[in-house]
């Protein structure tokens, strides 16, 4: 909320927002606009991640010395509202925010050199082996097999639910190297690069049409032994650590600019629509209760970021966080939904085909491809059962 | 006139036969395979509906060559072709179509009738418009008076089941207001941007440029329409709350199966309390949108405008609670796997998320049900 900004804050974000006028091209925003998933495909996610990584602003949140900007939490808070207001293309993070952060913590300093920098400047894409068939909310129970072998490891098994496996050169894996004991011992983190013989990658078309998913296969693959990270076995404090940092971040910039978006389409429909101004009235208190709620979010994560800054443990705001933005945000595709009325039924590819001589509103079809596919935003990441779990776990026994 | 105990024969027969016929022919790979192939015209199990089950009269009156199940036929064979997705076009030709057909007799009306038993002639209602969202009397497709015949221009929105249709009932506006009249699809004038719609059917928008038709085309009076709209798009309305039921009866069972079967932390997933109790709440809800439906299908045929309103509109509501529950709890339930198109489940919690909003929302229908309360005494 713009009352709670100090001089240098404001300044701030206009050299964001001057940096997003020039650089942030019609065909970038588009893109962002489009994306109807969590993040944007290759092409042009990588495309906008190059651009600020040339400003030195593609991985903020990093420590200086690797790259990162040493902004201040409300910094980090703006940036990432001006670009969701702007609709730049939301980035992949699997290389810059889940396993960088584990790089940092864990790695030796030549695996920092290896791959620190490939993620930083975009020429390497990460994508994420935690979940196997067997092995959702019970991630400890994962089966998939690395096996000592000389300098290498061979794996065998299979991961699922790894998006963008088919645009990735590296993998980070959770693998089980011992067996027997309790499932959290005997998990290593291993990281390797793909493709390589033996690596089969299945797609999964989702329910609203997106390829973003895959099932990646793996037939005796040998990768090098000095992609571990950490000690063998140790695994699971690393997998955890990750997870706090994939369940971390802010939603509500994402979830605001998607409002904007919302109320503009709803003017659109409404002023169109001779008849019922009831429904126009009706919807505007919808989005007004949406508003708010996003304003308590943003508060709440505002307070989470200063008390990160201030070196606090994280404890159970990511998962507080985690449940509060995903169901958020879909309440707002279940708006957008309603808005688009008989619209809404439209599977187009949304592109520049929508438009024409008979034309199809893009918010509408952009509404449903949204809902289908944030209906996975309460079972990612951690199901919003397990966080539930971990907050009212923690308030019992504290 | 049959006894309730007969007619509970002859629907359960109908029912029965139906599944059988749509298992048979329509199963989860074979609709995949038939839908991706229907551009232009429906999968084959509508050929066969007429054909081989020659069900597809069920509901008209025997005069008109059906077996005269009334209202409550419709809804045995839409929640049957709910269960498996199927619905589309029964709804359009016989719910809405047919319907609309039969209430004005006369030489057009009848042979067309004939066409579509015989699953010969496919309907589409192409009325809402796009700026129309549910209001259905915003209409500004013009009809003028052209010789002996009309004249039609104008713009219609998501006209579902439209690229399988032969002719098209089209609601435009005279001085003298809403008129329906029925359009052979070649007709010349009459473009279609034809597109899949997100439940695997499929729609379009249609333009109609100075579109010359011959005064049989129009049906009942100029400018007499809009009750008939009106009824016509309630008994829709029930219809899909009826199909809404077969789509979230399956949903349940494979969601049932699958928390039974599914293993995590050593144990079926069905152990959990949280998700019992979300099991329950999809259970009630569907169980009530079913008892609303069905109640309000022995009443309708002879309800007048203000019960019917608002009795489908309450319906409609129960309905679209259910489809919200049940779809996003068979989806979370299911967890990831709920969200591929590899299971059945994606494609059902598909056509309940368009039943939630298709003739009106929620927030429509309870707007409408506010409007007929009667005034406190």
């Amino acid at each position: 909320m713009a009352w709670a900004f100090t001089a240098a804050e404001t300044a701030f974000r206009d050299e964001v927002r001057d940096f997003l006028a020039r650089e942030l091209t019609p065909e970038l925003r588009a893109a962002g606009r489009r994306c109807s998933g969590i993040f944007t495909d290759y092409e042009y996610g990588n495309r906008w991640h190059r651009v600020l990584a040339k400003r030195g602003w593609s991985v903020p949140s990093w420590p200086v010395e690797h790259g990162g900007t040493g902004w201040t939490p409300m910094q980090h808070y703006l940036f990432a509202a001006e670009l969701a207001a702007a609709d730049a293309p939301p980035r992949a993070p699997m290389g810059t925010g889940m396993v960088a952060p584990v790089i940092i913590a864990f790695g030796t300093e030549a695996q920092k050199r290896a791959w620190l920098p490939g993620i930083r400047s975009g020429e390497d894409y990460w994508c994420q082996g935690y979940s196997e068939p067997q092995s959702g909310s019970d991630l400890a129970s994962l089966q998939c097999k690395a096996v000592r072998d000389g300098d290498h490891y061979v794996i065998n098994g299979t991961k699922i639910w790894t998006t963008h496996a088919q645009y990735a050169n590296r993998m980070f894996c959770l693998v089980r190297t011992t067996s027997g004991g309790k499932p959290q011992q005997g998990i290593s983190f291993l990281c390797f690069d793909i493709p390589a013989p033996g690596i089969t990658i299945r797609p999964i078309i989702s329910i609203s049409g997106d390829h973003e998913l895959n099932q990646v296969f793996f037939d005796d693959v040998r990768v090098p032994a000095d992609g571990l990270i950490g000690e063998e076995n140790q695994g699971w404090a690393i997998a955890k650590y990750l997870l706090q940092h994939e369940r971390g971040g802010a939603w509500a910039p994402m979830l605001r600019a998607r409002l904007r978006r919302l109320t503009t389409a709803a003017d659109a429909a409404f002023s169109a629509s001779g008849g019922d101004a009831h429904e126009a009235d009706d919807m505007a208190l919808r989005l007004t209760e949406a508003e708010c709620a996003i304003d308590a979010l943003e508060a709440t994560e505002l307070q989470s970021l200063r008390a990160q800054a201030r070196g606090e443990q994280p404890g159970i705001r990511p998962s507080m966080g985690k449940v509060l933005g995903s169901e958020l945000r879909q309440r707002l595709t279940e708006l957008g939904v309603e808005i688009a009325a008989h619209y809404a039924a439209v599977d187009l590819p949304l592109d520049d085909g929508l438009q024409g001589e008979l034309p199809i509103p893009e918010d509408a079809v952009f509404s449903m491809s949204a809902y289908l596919n944030d209906r996975a935003a309460s079972i990612y990441a951690g199901s919003n059962e397990v966080q539930r779990n971990i907050v009212a776990a923690h308030l019992l026994a504290n | 006139m049959s006894t309730l105990t007969e007619q509970d024969e002859t629907l359960a027969m109908l029912r029965d036969s139906l599944a059988r016929y749509l298992d048979d022919n329509h199963g989860f790979e074979q609709r995949l395979y038939a839908l991706r192939k229907a551009d232009d015209a429906p999968p084959p199990f509508w050929q066969g509906l007429a054909s081989e089950l020659d069900l597809l009269g069920a509901a008209l009156p025997e005069s008109q060559g059906g077996l005269g199940g009334g209202m409550a036929a419709h809804l045995a064979m839409m929640e049957t072709l709910g269960g498996a997705l199927a619905a589309e076009p029964y709804l359009s030709t016989m719910v809405i179509g047919a319907g609309l057909l039969q209430r004005h007799p006369g030489a057009q009306a009848d042979a067309l009738l004939k066409r579509i038993v015989a699953g010969q002639a496919v309907l589409a209602f192409a009325h809402g418009e796009p700026q129309s969202r549910h209001d259905r009397a915003d209409v500004q497709t013009e009809l003028a008076r052209d010789g002996g015949g009309f004249r039609l221009t104008g713009r219609k929105a998501v006209v579902h089941a439209a690229p399988w249709a032969s002719h098209f009932i089209v609601s435009p506006r005279s001085g003298a207001g809403l008129s329906l009249l029925v359009v052979p699809r070649e007709t010349a004038g009459v473009r279609l941007r034809a597109y899949p719609t997100r439940d695997g059917g499929r729609a379009a928008d249609i333009a109609f440029d100075d579109v010359r038709l011959p005064a049989e085309a129009l049906l009942g009076a100029e400018g007499s329409a809009l009750p008939q709209i009106e009824r016509a798009l309630d008994e829709a309305t029930l219809a899909v709350c009826a199909e809404s039921i077969g789509v979230m009866r399956r949903l349940m069972r494979d969601t049932l199966d699958y928390v039974r079967q599914r293993k995590q932390f050593g144990v079926p997933i069905s152990s959990f309390q949280v998700l019992q109790h979300r099991l329950a709440d999809m259970h009630m809800a569907l169980e009530q949108a079913a008892a609303l439906t069905a109640s309000v299908g022995e009443h309708i045929d002879t309800a007048d405008h203000d019960e019917r309103a608002r009795a489908v509109s309450s319906a409609k509501v129960a309905a679209a609670k259910a489809c919200k529950a049940v779809g996003q709890g068979a989806v979370q339930l299911h967890g990831g796997m709920g969200m591929t198109e590899e299971l059945a489940v994606g494609h059902y919690v598909r056509r309940a998320t368009l039943i939630e909003g298709q003739f009106g929302p929620p927030a429509w229908h309870l707007r409408r049900v506010a409007k007929l309360r009667p005034a406190a005494t």
